[in-house]
């Protein structure tokens, strides 16, 4: 199975972890038009690779490392379904289509820019929310050099509130105000500090997690502020087999 | 952890707490008497940091530069290592005299670090003494050796920061003109982080300085691609996190049984039915308990008067002394050592096993929805109990914002005393749904209040970050300590406003303005709220204890079956508006204590104006709703 495929089914996912549900096997076997079977067959994969976890009867959800790879996937995606609609003037109906089919081929750089270019919009044509930018900037002035600094391809990072229990990853930046990021960083999460998901509260509650040997809880809206790098050697899945899912037709 | 408990180790009772001047901080200061020297200690607020984001870190940074103390202790909590030097770094910049306690050395081996002080002190380039504060272990040695350190008068040093940074930290501190209390190294530091006291008393003396940091930041930022803030922050975390890694060596012991609670006190289902029940279980602790004291007090009290008017006859100026003087010292008594000495006790405890931590963290969400964070369920809890509590619990946030908009809430939670009218009225003659609906009617007006406090209130929300300790077995003498001292403050504080206030009001009345109050008020009471003209009195007087307010009508009424002379529609009025209306003058006292008059008289006037506002407008729709 390819790249592009691994992304589907994480794109697929994120797709229903945001509405707070879990993606059900048949749910997905519909909306990506793949045997059952299969889908099967790649959530263990995915599990395997420490991408989705997933429970029984009840449908996966992404890990903070998948969360990392869909949130880029569902950027690019709905950042060009808002460049189609507003500057290529394609009606709504065909702009999901065509995304799916560009998303796989632009690079990090280029969705960057693309963001850049569309004025950092926050929303794709469809209202659906586009994922933050992953790079360490506090305002869109900062762009072009974050983006020189980062190369092609950007590191892997989420929100510390998508990692899962046990998951760990490392400080990429803080993006808030002054006296938020103060304040985070007096409790020790500097960049390049290791951190490990304890637990998260129900109802979106606090996380509690493991840094500098000591136990801490963040409020969801602080560890929203908090990027986590989760990469680690590189990406396993692209030496996998090259056969893939169909494109799914249904818009988000 | 454990800085509160040295202080107060070494002061015992010798020591007094106020405020720093201006502020709402508390200040403890006391002596101690060591060998034939005689010590001040001063606490310093608990803090992580010495920036300019709250008034704490402030105070503590210029105490330290200007005050010049003899020599600093720096509590190092051996549990969590990295994170406390990271502060004890930041206080090195400032280049005091200092001795770092290494306490809970014990809780530290438990989780399996073990710290070697001869190798952290020599890190440090200051002395180190390891002490197990709350059995008092290792102080003497402490003392020793601040006082060896105040002899011989050697100030610390800032550790070195990374080469890049550090070249730059030396060239601005040289050219630095400006005379400040502080060391120019740390100046130079704060210059770069953008410390906004720092930069406005430097530049405004030097403003071509602003330029050489400018470019000094801008080249630290470009080497390290982090801003400025990050950049220093991790310097100094990373000095910490070398310094704890030389010094101390950790083995992962076997998970035991505080694991396991800890796991299960914050369960997404066993962690909650834990709170519920152990809420529950303190309440009902607090409250028999207290009622049972209070009543014994009362009988105490009774028996008091009795020898009072057998000794002095019942003659107008013996009653109106004990009425004017002495019953406004049993109103608090009878409310302080039953109820909120209890309410410290417990509190105590909570706070120093750690379950108070975990109480917050699996109530953030739900207190997020009147704009607070998970620590404020605490005081607004003990908002039932008694709001005085309540209110002097808010302290426990961080940011005077927080903690108003908790008091507030806290003072419209319907405390016992106010249970008591809405049972004993509106359950007993209208009916239980409707004494339950008054309590809804409560909730929905905290929130809704909440929401609008949250919005007028100055200054952006802060969300929830704290340390979640292990937990741990309180000590006795710590517990009964703190609740002696806070319990002390309480009376101190609060009495003297109690016996005003009731000292006030009986005046009054002797001198008949209640009559012509009551007759200013009928507009209101009998127009607007449809109640009998004796309310208005009523409502005064309940200011002062407001589970009185229904033995008062009754007596003024003429009898104990409130169904002849009033109809369930005013009896359901007259509860809800007891129950917002204003705080008790006890809690007056607290909101004055911790937020001063003016804060305190704004929350009871817009309390006053609820509660008359909506008292007429549910009469009304009662009315239409066809109740009698």
């Amino acid at each position: 199975m390819g790249s592009e495929s691994v992304e589907e089914y994480l794109e697929a996912i994120y797709g229903f972890n945001e509405r707070g549900e879990l993606a059900r096997n048949h749910a997905l076997s519909e909306k990506l038009k793949v045997s059952p079977p299969s889908v099967t067959q790649m959530i263990k994969r995915l599990a395997d690779e420490g991408l989705v976890e997933y429970e029984p009867y009840k449908g996966a959800y992404l890990t903070g490392k998948g969360m990392a790879l869909a949130q880029k996937v569902v950027r690019k995606h709905r950042l060009i379904e808002r460049f189609l609609y507003d500057f290529l003037k394609l009606p709504l109906e065909k702009v999901h289509n065509e995304a799916c089919r560009m998303e796989h081929g632009v690079s990090d750089e280029a969705a960057v820019a693309l963001c850049k270019a569309l004025n950092s919009p926050e929303t794709g044509p469809d209202d659906s929310p586009i994922p933050d930018c992953p790079l360490d900037v506090e305002n869109c002035s900062e762009c072009e050099e974050a983006r020189e600094a980062a190369g092609p391809e950007h590191p892997l990072t989420t929100q510390l509130s998508h990692l899962k229990p046990g998951e760990e990853g490392k400080v990429a930046f803080i993006r808030g105000g002054r006296r938020a990021t103060q304040r985070i960083m007096d409790m020790g999460l500097t960049p390049g500090t290791y951190v490990k998901m304890v637990k998260a509260a129900p109802f979106r509650g606090p996380v509690e997690v493991e840094v500098r040997g000591t136990n801490l809880a963040l409020g969801r809206g602080l560890a929203n502020h908090v990027f986590i790098n989760v990469d680690d050697e590189g990406r396993p899945w692209i030496r996998t087999h090259p056969h893939g899912p169909h494109h799914g037709s249904a818009p988000h | 952890m454990g800085k509160s408990v040295i202080f107060n180790h070494l002061t015992g009772l010798h020591q007094h707490v106020g405020n720093w001047p201006g502020k709402t901080v508390e200040r403890a200061e006391g002596t101690l008497f060591f060998g034939d020297t005689e010590i001040e200690v001063i606490d310093l607020p608990g803090i992580y940091s010495l920036s300019t984001y709250s008034i704490e870190e402030l105070i503590s940074r210029e105490y330290i530069a200007v005050e010049q103390p003899d020599v600093i202790i720096n509590v190092v909590d051996a549990s969590a290592l990295e994170r406390n030097l990271a502060f004890t770094v930041q206080l090195l910049e400032l280049e005091p005299r200092m001795v770092v306690a290494l306490n809970q050395i014990d809780v530290a081996e438990s989780k399996g670090v073990i710290v070697y002080t001869e190798e952290l002190s020599k890190r440090l380039g200051v002395p180190v003494v390891p002490t197990v504060a709350v059995k008092g272990a290792g102080l003497t040695e402490l003392m020793e050796s601040v006082v060896e350190a105040a002899e011989r008068g050697e100030r610390a040093k800032s550790l070195v920061y990374g080469p890049e940074i550090e070249e730059k930290v030396d060239r601005i501190a040289s050219m630095i003109e400006a005379e400040t209390p502080y060391p120019r190294r740390w100046v130079a530091v704060k210059l770069l982080e953008g410390d906004e006291e720092i930069t406005t008393a430097v530049y405004g003396h030097q403003p071509g300085l602003r330029a050489e940091v400018d470019d000094a930041v801008a080249s630290i930022e470009e080497i390290h691609s982090h801003d400025i803030s990050s950049v220093i922050a991790s310097e100094r975390y990373a000095l910490a996190s070398a310094v704890a890694h030389e010094s101390s060596s950790h083995v992962v012991p076997e998970r035991g049984l505080r694991e396991a609670l800890a796991d299960a006190t914050t369960h997404p289902v066993w962690g909650y039915l834990f709170m519920v029940a152990s809420i529950l279980t303190i309440f009902f602790v607090i409250f028999s308990f207290g009622n049972w004291l209070a009543g014994a007090l009362d009988g105490v009290f009774a028996g008091v008067e009795d020898v009072y008017v057998t000794a002095l006859g019942s003659g107008p100026a013996a009653t109106f002394i004990w009425d004017a003087v002495i019953d406004g010292f049993i109103g608090g008594v009878v409310v302080a050592i039953p109820y909120i000495g209890p309410f410290y006790l417990v509190l105590s405890v909570l706070e120093d096993s750690g379950y108070l931590a975990r109480v917050a963290f699996l109530m953030d969400s739900a207190m997020h929805t009147i704009g607070l964070h998970g620590k404020g369920f605490i005081p607004v809890m003990l908002g039932f109990g008694c709001n005085v509590p309540a209110v002097l619990g808010a302290r426990i946030m961080e940011t005077e914002r927080e903690r108003l908009i908790c008091a507030f809430v806290g003072s419209l939670v319907p405390c016992a005393a106010r249970s008591i009218v809405i049972m004993g009225l509106v359950a007993a003659y209208v009916g239980f749904r409707w004494a339950m609906l008054l309590y809804l009617i409560d909730f929905v007006l905290i929130f809704v209040l909440g929401r609008i406090a949250y919005r007028v209130a100055p200054d952006e929300p802060v969300g929830l970050i704290m340390e979640i300790p292990g937990y741990r077995i309180p000590s006795l003498r710590t517990t009964v300590q703190r609740t002696w001292f806070r319990l002390r403050g309480f009376v101190y504080e609060a009495f003297p406003i109690m016996i005003a206030g009731n000292f006030v009001i009986q005046v009054a009345a002797v001198l008949g303005v209640l009559g012509v109050v009551e007759g200013l008020m009928s507009p209101v009471t009998v127009g607007w709220l449809g109640l009998p003209s004796a309310a208005g009195v009523v409502l005064i007087f309940g200011v002062l204890r407001k589970e009185l307010t229904l033995i008062l009508l009754g007596t003024l009424l003429g009898g104990n079956d409130f169904s002849v002379f009033l109809s369930p529609a005013q009896m359901f009025v007259f509860a809800f508006v007891v129950m917002v209306y204003v705080p008790c003058i006890s809690t007056i006292a607290a909101l004055v204590k911790e937020f001063g008059y003016r804060a305190a008289a704004v929350i009871s006037a817009a309390e006053i104006f609820t509660a008359v506002l909506l008292g007429g407008v549910i009469l009304r729709v009662l009315l239409v709703l066809g109740l009698p």
